[in-house]
């Protein structure tokens, strides 16, 4: 099962004194191994090429990252 | 006994000198869920561990090699003709006094390595959940690093290694599920 | 005895890594598998041609292993650069 979405929203308290300037989503990964209890076989497969770009031969276990440098942290 | 091979798993390059990023590397080098720790954790736990998943740590524990090699390569280049004033404003002239540029397994803030970082319960269920912690953390520092650094190439290669703690998170949760079950692998729930 | 690092050199590098990539992948995948005949088939195929690839990139930039499992012309091959951090 692929889930699209691999991270999870969160809205923290925000306090009346608190000295930086809030963030008012953050944001965590869920990779997708969370949803495989135990990999099925014959599942698809990425091209050799595309699997070592990717680090992974299954595309139901790949999960993409962006770097958020430059960035605002916290949010999406 | 172990063989080496004259190649990285994966192809690292580097953009541009840049010691400060070598000096967060070093975290994956000699930190407590750096690689060094991955590869010494996995092969220790080899030896009391019941035989069906010893393999899986051999191969696992051997890959952790070749990431470190990686992780190695990435500091080398980062640091390689780097002045030592470069070094010192990058906040590695601590190092350079004792160092030089030579690489030396302790963490990011300058901790040496210690054993104190790998737990061997001699229970295979703590030890699996052990490792799957370890590898979830190592991605974690993975995603922190590869958020400090704007280099495109540098972050190329460690996108491949925070997917690799994917993946074997994934096969140590299999194991826990062999241990568990003792379970046909040819059943799927 | 500084070899050239040419686009050659690059590109049959990178084929074996994707080759010997998938294997690792497959490897950790039977460790938990090990009744997924097909992955097994699979396995076996690429590790064959993994051994013609290596063989090939062997002859044209020296060898890959060392302790007698690849080949050395003379002078003693294994010392020669680049290591794998140098490339």
């Amino acid at each position: 099962m692929m889930v699209n979405k691999q991270t999870r929203d969160w809205y923290p308290f925000v306090g009346p004194f608190d000295p930086c300037p809030p963030i008012y989503v953050k944001s965590y990964y869920v990779p997708p191994n969370q949803y495989i209890p135990f990999q099925p076989m014959g599942l698809q497969q990425f091209s050799l090429q595309e699997a070592l770009r990717l680090g992974t031969l299954w595309p139901a276990l790949y999960s993409p990252y962006e770097s958020k440098c430059g960035k605002g942290a916290g949010n999406e | 006994m172990w063989i080496y091979e004259k190649k990285l798993q994966y192809p690292v390059r580097v953009s541009k000198c840049c010691p400060r990023t070598a000096k967060y590397l070093v975290e994956q080098y000699g930190g407590a869920d750096g690689e060094l720790s991955a590869a010494l954790r996995y092969l220790n736990q080899r030896y009391t561990i019941p035989d069906k998943v010893v393999g899986l740590l051999t191969d696992i524990g051997t890959e952790e090699f070749a990431h470190l090699e990686m992780i190695a390569t990435m500091i080398y280049k980062l640091t390689k003709d780097a002045t030592p004033q470069q070094l010192q404003e990058a906040g590695l002239g601590e190092h350079y006094a004792n160092h030089d540029s030579a690489l030396y397994y302790n963490n990011a803030a300058g901790v040496p390595w210690t054993a104190a970082y790998i737990a061997s319960k001699g229970d295979p269920l703590a030890d699996l959940y052990e490792d799957i912690a370890a590898e979830e953390k190592a991605r974690a520092t993975y995603q922190w690093i590869i958020d400090m650094t704007d280099d495109v190439d540098l972050q190329d290669s460690l996108k491949f290694l925070r997917e690799r703690e994917i993946v074997h998170a994934m096969r140590f949760k299999e194991a826990v599920e062999i241990i568990k079950a003792d379970r046909d692998t040819k059943k799927i729930y | 005895m500084n070899k050239k690092l040419d686009a050659n050199y690059y590109s049959k590098l990178l084929e074996l890594q994707q080759l010997d990539f998938a294997l690792v992948e497959l490897t950790l995948y039977l460790d938990t598998h090990p009744n997924d005949l097909q992955a097994i088939q699979q396995f076996n195929q690429l590790a064959q041609q993994r051994q013609q690839c290596a063989h090939q990139f062997e002859m044209q930039y020296g060898p890959l292993l060392q302790f007698g499992h690849s080949y050395s012309k003379y002078p003693w091959q294994w010392i020669e650069t680049p290591w794998p951090w140098q490339v």
